[in-house]
């Protein structure tokens, strides 16, 4: 665990995408508190304005202001990472445990969902659910996203579950009576957790890119702000041939650092776990 | 105590499993209590199998293990079973979870079957049995797996059954990841546990260690049993071909190997001929449905010849 940690902080890729993480990560926590303006949507001034001291990135068309925008849409996009990333995960980490663990039918079967969810466009089938919705929120967003993220989890999951049963010591918690249960927690997930971190990462980058990548076609939250909002309303509005940099540039910006900067970590992550990867 | 009846276990292999491999094919055994049984067999020839089928490890597609007037074959609650009948395997670097202490074995024991007992009263019985078997309790407990050896890895698994009301002990080739100072080690204790009242399965490919230790012996080829009977009557007076052979491939002192002939051949035996037909010297079509012969009291082999 202490090498684990030596290497962890010696990565020069984990430590800077760690710190751009926590860095948008305080903005969206702390952000909306020193923002001057409390609503998001409210019109707070002049349109049109350029940064200024009163306007740290400026208004928008109608005066909205674009700083206080940014700080809830960043708070909107980790609460997305974290429950849509974490639900794909979890889902991902269930099916793969039992269709590796139990073999048989039960495989045949979670593994036939799995298949078919993995052919079908995600966000085909993103467009769909949320065309339907009468009231989108975050919340339901990232459900949506996390329904439909985890097959390739639950696929990865279940090839490394059907390498690990094989090993012997499954064998002999098996003849210590230990239920199936209890192996796939005690024995096999710890075996996995590097990975299980690592998919979690990837799973909350990917929520992020998705929930974006909804709102800007108009699918967004009926309701509040989100980075993909602002960039649809940036594009809707003519901010770039206006010349309003200020308006499309820092959502766009905030997303490929964030998403970047996970990216990073996982990459930093699989060398601090798989000594052959490591530069020295 | 413990008796297989028509044993097979077979596997769906070929293009959508129309095929059926026999890894074990109507196997006949029986194993009296105090006794060591070797299970003598070449690679692939089901030893393993045979083991995992008596743990309940894997189902056997027919015939029946019957424990103690217990029938285990499609048993659901094993947890009664597994009191008495243990198992050790062969590699003791995978036998233990790699990010764990070596002490979990033995807390898994406790928690799972003897969760009213004391974490105290549980640690220095742990530690009896350790030192019963000839370990420092110092040094192997509290420590992680890699930071102990490979003899001192399987005595403790060893120490773990004897924790149990071990009656039976499936040990599979137990010793051949080992060193050949700590094998006769680990055998001397086997044989002190038979005379606790123990019986012990002990699957082999080495047929000197068979003989060394054991009461019984089964030559397994293919799923099949050759021979089976007195450990004595088989290797002095082996009655089948296949038998003879692996006494011929013992390598001994001042003998050069290649006089010896033992090659491989790719091709099976026809249906219902004797599974060593191909490689037989003595084959020919009368190799036809053989069971079982008696060959002399407590002697049995597979072969027309008997």
């Amino acid at each position: 665990m202490s090498e684990i940690m030596f290497f962890a902080f010696r990565n020069a890729k984990l430590r800077m995408g760690l710190i751009i993480v926590l860095f948008f990560l305080l903005l969206g926590i702390f952000g909306p508190m020193i923002s001057k303006y409390q609503d998001p949507l409210d019109y707070v001034g002049q349109g049109y304005q350029p940064p200024s001291k009163e306007h740290w990135l400026g208004t928008t068309t109608f005066g909205q202001d674009v700083f206080t925008q940014l700080v809830y849409g960043i708070r909107s996009s980790f609460f997305v990472g974290l429950v849509g990333g974490g639900i794909a995960t979890i889902i991902g980490l269930v099916i793969g445990f039992l269709a590796g663990y139990e073999g048989g039918w039960l495989d045949e079967l979670l593994m036939m969902l799995t298949n078919i969810l993995l052919v079908i466009p995600t966000l085909a089938l993103l467009i769909i659910v949320a065309a339907y919705l009468p009231y989108r929120g975050v919340f339901i967003q990232s459900i949506i996203i996390g329904l439909t993220a985890w097959p390739w989890t639950a696929r990865a999951v279940r090839s490394q579950t059907l390498s690990l049963r094989t090993r012997e010591f499954v064998n002999l918690a098996r003849i210590s009576g230990r239920s199936h249960m209890k192996i796939i927690l005690y024995e096999v997930l710890p075996n996995m957790m590097s990975y299980v971190f690592m998919v979690f990462i990837l799973q909350f980058g990917g929520a992020i890119l998705a929930a974006v990548g909804l709102d800007f076609i108009g699918l967004g939250p009926s309701r509040g702000i989100s980075i993909g909002l602002m960039l649809q309303n940036a594009v809707l509005w003519n901010a770039i041939q206006l010349g309003m940099w200020w308006w499309a540039i820092p959502p766009g910006l905030v997303i490929t650092l964030v998403v970047g900067a996970l990216y990073f970590m996982n990459v930093g992550l699989d060398e601090v776990f798989n000594p052959r990867l490591r530069e020295m | 105590m413990l008796k297989a009846t028509n044993l097979s276990k077979a596997y769906s292999v070929g293009s959508l499993g129309r095929e059926k491999f026999y890894a074990v094919d109507n196997v006949n055994f029986e194993i009296q209590e105090r006794e060591i049984v070797s299970l003598i067999g070449e690679s692939g020839s089901g030893k393993t199998t045979i083991g995992k089928l008596i743990l309940r490890l894997t189902k056997p597609t027919s015939g029946k293990i019957v424990f103690n007037d217990l029938d285990i074959t499609m048993l659901k609650s094993l947890k009664e079973y597994y009191k008495h009948v243990q198992g050790i395997f062969q590699d003791p670097f995978s036998s233990y979870n790699p990010i764990f202490k070596v002490d979990r074995v033995f807390d898994m024991v406790r928690e799972e079957f003897y969760p009213s007992e004391s974490v105290n009263s549980w640690k220095e019985k742990v530690t009896g049995v350790i030192e019963s078997i000839g370990l420092n309790p110092k040094e192997v407990l509290g420590k992680f797996p890699h930071q102990l050896s490979g003899g001192q890895l399987q005595r403790l698994l060893i120490a773990r059954a004897l924790l149990m009301e071990t009656k039976f002990l499936v040990a599979d080739e137990i010793i051949s990841m080992l060193d050949a100072s700590t094998r006769i080690d680990i055998l001397n204790i086997l044989v002190k546990l038979k005379e606790r009242g123990l019986s012990v399965l002990f699957i082999t490919h080495d047929l000197s260690l068979g003989y060394y230790i054991s009461d019984k012996t089964v030559i397994l080829y293919r799923g099949s049993i050759m021979e089976y009977g007195d450990t004595e009557k088989i290797f002095n007076n082996s009655a089948h071909p296949y038998t003879k052979m692996l006494l011929n491939s013992i390598p001994s002192l001042h003998q050069k190997w290649s006089n010896t002939d033992a090659s491989l051949s790719g091709r099976s035996a026809p249906v219902g001929y004797c599974k060593f037909y191909d490689r037989c010297p003595l084959g020919d079509e009368r190799c036809k449905n053989i069971e079982l012969r008696k060959v002399e009291e407590n002697h049995f082999a597979a072969c027309k010849n008997v």
